[in-house]
């Protein structure tokens, strides 16, 4: 019997054969690329960490310098609970490693993570981890130089994931950086834009009270407390506003920052 | 080389350019025409998926039925956009997180839908290819023309090196922003098909239809 491809059995069997030899194609073409995409991933929240602590210029280090400056940042994971570093017998306990904890990963963990009431839920996350990574520069003399804080919010679009970074005194701004977004290019999108980014250093987040004062405000900002809004994207920023009331705040880094201002 | 293969492979470069003359792919051409970077990774993207989406569903023309042909050239396209973008995800990060989306829309690129339906299903592989990568090469020389201009008045750089030294950086040169924005492209464009139908007087249209003459009298009032 001749192949009829325009009969019922000839269409299904040639939409299977398509279907079967396309999905090996893209799914090897996936498998084998996997640890590049991975170690770019890795590489670029490194930098983004480096450039919202300021030590790390896109326009001015190449891409080589980000692991050996990267190499001065030592990650501790806080509880976000209580505030206070994890000794290594917790971590040891909870099967926590250092260097591959990655709070994204166990978001949807019910050991690492709880949800979050609607009330506390500012920045619309659902689920907040209980352990979050952190990372310290010291100063020549011992003392706390930065604080790169994770922080996430919900966007227009999606959640964005970004790093806050503060002086040691877990009160000044040293800057922001969002790796991953889905905000609209050209408009929320911006929040990735250096100029809009360098409006940031020199903020405070909390006012004499300790409570979070930080605010993105429309025109202008004036003060230290507030910052300029991007044009065109309200929602995004308000987001970005949402976040930073959340992460400061008591069900965020509040009772760590705390503890960093008291030494 | 014959003649043949050669024609197609060059006509669509200005004769019968994708965008000049068939006015597709536009889209993509508005959004990734603000710097040389991006537009040259997103013109080698599209003629290497062009090129290849061709050769392969021309090699399988004869055995597609022709009630799912479409869904086959799509799953054949989308299957090598795919690879390319997953390619761009590991080996230039910065640019394809700077594409975004238009590495996936590559999919929906009329001209590679366009070229797959008009010539693949009908001509062998290799010409296909042939003209595939033509059609490729047509829509990237409109792109960089747009990108190079667009980059060096909206920015006053070219590849990100600075050209015109801008007022912000201590310069004289106050970038045009409208340069940056989408309608830039399309202005662009616009004179693009202007100048060149201008000298190729064979791509102007004739028009549909001619007003007829008035020939009632009107009514006296």
């Amino acid at each position: 019997m001749a192949f009829n491809k325009d009969s019922v059995s000839g269409t299904i069997k040639v939409a299977l054969i398509v279907c079967v030899v396309c999905s090996i194609f893209i799914s090897s073409a996936a498998v084998i690329l996997k640890p590049f995409q991975v170690e770019n991933k890795i590489l670029d929240r490194n930098m983004n960490i480096l450039i919202a602590a300021g030590m790390y210029d896109p326009a001015l280090n190449s891409q080589a310098e980000i692991n050996s400056l990267f190499a001065e940042f030592t990650p501790r994971i806080v509880d976000l609970n209580s505030g206070s570093f994890m000794t290594d017998e917790q971590l040891n306990e909870l099967g926590i490693d250092v260097q591959s904890y990655d709070d994204r990963s166990v978001l949807s963990d019910p050991d690492f993570s709880d949800a979050l009431p609607e009330e506390d839920d500012i920045a619309d996350l659902k689920r907040r981890v209980r352990y979050a990574t952190v990372y310290l520069v010291e100063a020549a003399d011992g003392s706390l130089q930065n604080i790169v804080l994770p922080v996430s919010g919900y966007g227009l679009w999606g959640t964005m994931y970004g790093y806050l970074a503060l002086e040691g005194d877990g009160n000044t701004v040293t800057g922001i950086g969002f790796y991953d977004h889905k905000e609209t290019p050209g408009l929320g999108g911006e929040i990735t834009n250096p100029r809009w980014k360098a409006l940031w250093p020199g903020k405070q987040i909390f006012d004499a009270n300790s409570d979070v004062a930080l605010r993105i405000v429309k025109g202008n900002g004036s003060g230290v407390h507030e910052v300029d809004g991007l044009s065109g994207a309200s929602l995004t920023t308000r987001g970005v506003g949402n976040l930073i009331e959340f992460w400061m705040g008591p069900n965020g880094f509040g009772p760590f920052l705390t503890n960093v201002k008291q030494g | 080389m014959s003649s043949a293969v050669k024609a197609v492979l060059t006509k669509p470069i200005i004769a019968e350019n994708p965008i000049t003359m068939q006015i597709l792919g536009i889209c993509s051409s508005l959004a990734v025409t603000t710097s040389l970077n991006v537009a040259v990774v997103m013109c080698v993207a599209l003629t290497v998926v062009t090129g290849f989406s061709n050769f392969f569903i021309s090699l399988v023309r004869n055995y597609m039925p022709s009630s799912i042909r479409i869904i086959i050239q799509m799953a054949i396209i989308s299957a090598l956009v795919i690879a390319v973008d997953q390619l761009l995800q590991a080996f230039a990060y910065e640019i394809s997180k700077q594409l975004s989306v238009f590495v996936g829309l590559i999919i929906t690129n009329c001209i590679v839908m366009g070229r797959a339906e008009a010539f693949a299903m009908k001509n062998p592989p290799v010409v296909s290819f042939m003209d595939g990568i033509g059609n490729g090469l047509g829509y990237s020389i409109i792109l960089l023309l747009l990108a190079t201009i667009r980059e060096l008045f909206g920015s006053g750089s070219l590849f990100g090196m600075e050209i015109l030294p801008l007022v912000a950086n201590g310069g004289w040169y106050q970038p045009n922003g409208l340069m940056l924005l989408a309608p830039s492209a399309f202005f662009i464009i616009g004179f693009v098909i202007w100048i060149v139908r201008t000298k190729r007087t064979e791509q102007m249209e004739k028009s549909e239809f001619r007003l007829a003459a008035h020939t009632i009298q009107e009514a006296a009032h």
